[in-house]
């Protein structure tokens, strides 16, 4: 139903006084992407997105929308349509008149905004509801209303402001995939703002990993997720072991580290800037209980927690410094050699499943 | 539905738990009981049933005669002095809305800070920190023959002879009303444009409203309610007022509770109160006729 628009930050700032919302961010969301904004509250990225859909003026840099810097553009201009939090649905107003808010802005005139909000409304199974309040309507559907009426401005992108979060979990996957499959058949460019993984993880193209005003990683869901690009990803993504340590020994992308208990640990990557101290990564569900440990894939020590998660089960184990390393095993190889807390165990990974994680550019 | 499943374990309760749960229920409200029917309901009853009595010069009689009714609505100076009461009513609910509507809206969208709002807010209490009376006489000096605002004007030379319309006319009684009563608009509108979700106007702009358009489609329809209670309250309070008319107007203008005043200094107590009640009626309609209009539940 329209065009779908690229959309381009360059080193975008946002200032309070002195305090730095958004630090220098630049990105690139190519023309009907499903990208998420994900970091912790806190970390700028509603700002962001609120900046994208001219809510927020920007302090520097700039916002290019479909080859168009927009900086200066009121958020109607931009041709970008914002889903916020709450919904942000007019109480006063029935469904039909939420829908066709901006038409009646426009100008146009009653019976045929009415009939186009109608038919939007049907679009999203709404028209039985269509003379109704928006409190009188569920979670679910009150969303559904607001994306009708932020998709009646025929926007070349979709701006979501955790438009997940006021739902209760069961509703949250239905609408996860009622989103998903909205975005592929309008093409648009969607801009996802959560602090779920989960969510990023199931819907998005793009992941976009912010932390302190600043973007940590941007790439694929797989990528993310197998190559974290930095401690922050790696633990906020939940599914790796950070071990941090001074380089002691470097063999071409082989890189030794020594933890401040001692211990010696190997990680194979590419990190240049991995000068003195570095971190590598463990996913949590490659590690193996073994006879021994392998030296510098594995250490040994006790554990200090046991979680049944029912498919899989988590073990925290504490030793060689490390004050928790998380391991997930499959329900069955647990079982097979169940373990209890207080008990000694060797653990061991492969070469493989290690990677050398960088840090941000800071300046 | 959810109320009857929440007190569905107290039917298991014994018999005797339950009444005395109900007895320190009609206990706790029982002060207010007696309040509300010693100092309201009691009163008015007594109104009521005096409008029905005879009187002559010196008192009155315990009887039932409709001719205090009669009379009242009979003259024609009653119904000018209703309408009269009914004029600055409107005029100074008018004025009134709109000065409480910007008001409110300046503290309520362009103040940005809640600590600065709170102390806006008490800025426009300040006058109120002095009796009503006190407050209306003060325009006296203001606007008299030799006061401030004509001294000034035939100074400047804007006219030849002091402006006489000032004080002492409908014009000096709508003012001192709108002086009197502007905050009782001012705070419920303030209260509901407060509650406003801050999303709804980002929305309205996101949708493409100019800034006066989210004013008429959004704010303005939101805050209807503090509007309605607002209203009720200046409007009884116009409707009732008889020493700003008396004081203001110089004694040239008349308003109904003014009348009854007049009424009851000649002791004709009955007469009083069959107006009373007639005006009670009339602003009882009044404020139902804008409950109607306007759903104010959810301020309360």
């Amino acid at each position: 139903m329209s065009n779908a628009a690229e959309i381009e930050l360059a080193s975008v700032t946002k200032q309070y006084g002195s305090t730095v919302a958004v630090d220098r961010i630049s990105l690139k969301i190519a023309a009907g992407t499903y990208s998420c904004l994900l970091g912790p509250s806190g970390c700028g990225k509603s700002t962001t997105l609120r900046m994208i859909a001219g809510h927020e003026a920007i302090s520097d840099g700039d916002i290019v929308f479909a080859n168009k810097v927009v900086n200066d553009l009121p958020p109607a201009k931009r041709g970008t349509a914002m889903m916020f939090q709450s919904y942000a649905l007019f109480p006063h107003l029935d469904l039909v008149d939420n829908v066709a808010f901006s038409l009646k802005m426009k100008g146009v005139d009653k019976a045929k905004r009415r009939a186009e909000a109608l038919e939007m409304l049907s679009r999203m199974q709404l028209e039985a509801y269509a003379d109704r309040r928006p409190e009188q309507l569920s979670g679910g559907q009150q969303q559904r209303v607001a994306l009708a009426r932020a998709l009646i401005t025929k926007p070349q992108a979709l701006l979501l402001d955790e438009p997940l979060s006021a739902l209760d979990p069961f509703l949250k996957i239905q609408m996860r995939a009622e989103l998903k499959s909205l975005q592929a058949s309008l093409g648009m460019t969607f801009v996802h703002v959560t602090h779920s993984q989960e969510e990023a993880m199931a819907l998005a193209d793009l992941i976009v990993v912010m932390n302190d005003g600043r973007i940590e990683q941007a790439a694929s869901p797989r990528q993310i997720f197998e190559k974290p690009a930095t401690p922050f990803v790696a633990r906020f993504m939940g599914n790796h072991n950070v071990i941090s340590g001074r380089i002691s020994a470097r063999e071409g992308e082989r890189i030794t580290l020594e933890t401040a208990g001692g211990s010696h640990f190997i990680g194979i990557g590419d990190k240049a800037a991995a000068v003195e101290t570095a971190s590598i990564a463990i996913r949590t569900d490659h590690v193996r209980l073994a006879d021994e440990a392998t030296p510098g894939f594995g250490f040994s020590g006790f554990v200090t927690n046991v979680e049944d998660l029912g498919a899989t089960v988590k073990l925290s184990v504490q030793g060689a410094g490390i004050e928790t390393f998380t391991i997930v095993l499959r329900d069955a190889d647990y079982f097979a050699k169940p373990v209890r807390t207080g008990d000694a165990v060797h653990l061991s990974w492969a070469e493989t499943d290690t990677v050398v994680l960088g840090e941000v550019n800071a300046s | 539905m959810s109320d009857a499943e929440a007190n569905a374990p107290k039917a298991l309760f014994s018999a005797r738990s339950f009444s005395i749960a109900s007895v320190s229920a009609y206990l706790q409200a029982l002060p207010l009981a007696i309040i509300l029917g010693a100092f309201l309901l009691l009163p008015i009853m007594m109104i009521v049933v005096v409008s029905f009595w005879d009187y002559d010069f010196a008192s009155m009689y315990p009887d039932f005669v409709t001719f205090n009714y009669g009379e009242t609505l009979g003259s024609w100076v009653t119904w000018k002095t209703y309408l009269n009461t009914l004029k600055y009513a409107v005029i100074v609910w008018a004025i009134t809305l709109v000065i409480g509507f910007w008001v409110a809206y300046f503290l309520a969208f362009h103040i940005r800070t809640a600590t600065m709002q709170t102390l806006m807010f008490l800025v426009c209490t300040v006058p109120f920190l002095t009796s009503n009376i006190i407050r209306m006489i003060s325009w006296i000096p203001v606007l008299g023959r030799n006061g401030l605002v004509n001294t000034a004007l035939v100074n400047m030379g804007i006219v030849p002879a002091p402006v006489e319309w000032l004080l002492y006319s409908d014009f000096a009684v709508v003012l001192a009303m709108v002086h009197l009563y502007s905050l009782f608009m001012v705070t419920p509108i303030f209260n509901t444009l407060m509650r406003i979700d801050r999303s709804l106007v980002e929305a309205a702009r996101d949708a493409g409203a100019s800034g006066w358009q989210i004013l008429t489609n959004v704010i303005i329809p939101l805050a209807k309610p503090g509007m309605a209670i607002g209203t009720i309250f200046v409007v009884t309070l116009v409707m009732a007022d008889f020493i700003t008319v008396q004081v203001m107007s110089g004694g040239q203008s008349a308003s109904v509770a003014l009348m009854m005043k007049n009424e009851m200094s000649l002791l004709q107590y009955p007469a009083a109160a069959a107006n009373a009640v007639i005006l009670l009626t009339l602003v009882l309609i009044m404020v139902a006729g804008i409950l109607r209009i306007v759903d104010i539940r959810k301020e309360l």
